[in-house]
């Protein structure tokens, strides 16, 4: 039987790992389906993770987490878990059909980007519609390009696609920004990038080699805009499908987002069961916040198999 | 050990043409194609002898992601003696790519 279980490999199930096994934990697997990682592997831009004083890309500030975090045991499994359940210990059903029992359980699945919801997002998801500009920007060269949202990942990156797009719409619903003054003075010095604001987004459309353009609503005006690829940045939902029983019930208490309910310890209200990063209740959906969750869910984790 | 094949504008056409191919298109600078990557290697391994599992740069091979139509990365292409058959945009687990290697293989 294992002391701790982790699910998810981003910076709060990597830090986790790594404050579990250096505290002492002996038999500590974190499972992520491939490399560790995380989110942040797609972000063009890191210039707040402190003690990191360079601007770094998101693979760059990751390199070398997973060799630190599993410096002292921890040990990766590349599978994927479907479901956490408890009876005497907590159980973990994996992909394979397999199942693994251990004491604790620390949660650091992360988020996915929310669907904007318009007509033809799903038929042209990897066809135009993307939700990652330093993946698929490239394939967008001297293109123009529509970007949707109005927060930091929506704003940074329109300016990461304004260094390769010859042009980029940044299309918000309001006419104010959430993301940070600095950034967003930023985008408005930048002559590539046009905004497209109090709008939405009405429908996709396109061939069967993908998306031709978007048709834009205005405040009642609609707009035509003939661009191969939109970004659409609007928000994340929770992973939390790890925790939903056979009666569709969660493990623990979560909020009407789904969030999981946890104290200053990341205890969720079933003993030994944590949360760590972006799933949290209140999460900041920082790297410097998921890590530092990682490192407490770890230390009651401790304190909980010690006890036990 | 198996390993992946490395396709470029030479090998491509060779490579598909027989049996079942798992062509994962990728690029350095991309998160979830290097999440992925450790599960290619693990699959090149594990087929070996069976399906041909390999990659194609696309920031070196553009000539073939244009002519798969790939926007986003990583997309994996599934060949059968040459024909295109199945097809998987974005990370997934390595039971999700096996699941659909032996529905292939039948």
């Amino acid at each position: 039987m294992l002391d701790l279980a982790i699910v998810g490999g981003g910076p709060a199930g990597l830090t986790a790992g790594l404050y579990a096994t250096r505290g002492g934990l002996k038999n500590v697997v974190m499972y992520e389906k491939g490399m560790p990682g995380g989110q942040i592997t797609q972000s063009s831009e890191v210039e707040n993770y402190p003690g990191v004083c360079k601007v770094v890309t998101g693979m760059e500030l990751m390199e070398c987490w997973p060799e630190q975090c599993m410096r002292f045991g921890l040990k990766h499994e590349m599978k994927e878990v479907k479901r956490v359940k408890k009876e005497k210990n907590f159980i973990l059903e994996l992909g394979n059909g397999e199942t693994v029992k251990a004491k604790s359980v620390i949660v650091a699945t992360g988020s996915t980007p929310k669907r904007a919801g318009f007509e033809g997002e799903d038929e042209f998801l990897g066809r135009g519609v993307s939700t990652c500009a330093t993946c698929d920007g490239f394939f967008y060269k001297d293109k123009e390009v529509a970007v949707l949202g109005g927060g930091d990942t929506a704003l940074e990156e329109s300016l990461y696609l304004a260094n390769i797009c010859s042009k980029v719409y940044l299309i918000h619903r309001r006419d104010q920004f959430r993301a940070a003054p600095a950034t967003v003075q930023r985008v408005k010095n930048n002559p590539k990038i046009e905004f497209i604001l109090n709008a939405k987004v009405k429908k996709a459309y396109g061939n069967n080699m993908g998306l031709e353009g978007v048709i834009i609503d205005q405040q009642g005006k609609e707009i035509d805009l003939k661009v191969p690829g939109l970004f659409v940045f609007v928000g994340m939902n929770v992973n939390n499908s790890v925790l939903k029983q056979e009666d569709s019930s969660f493990l623990c208490e979560v909020n009407e987002w789904g969030e999981v309910i946890v104290d200053l310890k990341m205890r969720t209200n079933i003993p030994g069961l944590f949360a760590a990063g972006d799933i949290r209740v209140d999460a900041s959906k920082q790297v410097v916040c998921a890590a530092a969750d990682g490192a407490t869910a770890a230390l009651s984790a401790i304190s909980f198999v010690r006890e036990s | 050990m198996g390993k992946y094949v490395e396709l470029n504008a030479s090998n491509f056409d060779e490579t598909i043409k027989n049996g079942v191919v798992m062509v994962d298109f990728w690029a350095p600078w991309c998160g979830p194609c290097r999440m992925i990557a450790p599960v290619i290697d693990e699959l090149a391994n594990e087929y070996e002898g069976k399906a041909t599992i390999a990659k194609v740069n696309t920031d070196e091979e553009q000539d073939i992601a244009i002519r798969f139509g790939i926007r986003s990365i990583p997309t994996i292409l599934f060949f059968k003696d040459g024909q295109l058959v199945d097809q998987m945009i974005g990370a997934a687990s390595k039971d999700v790519f096996k699941q659909k290697l032996d529905a292939l293989l039948g």
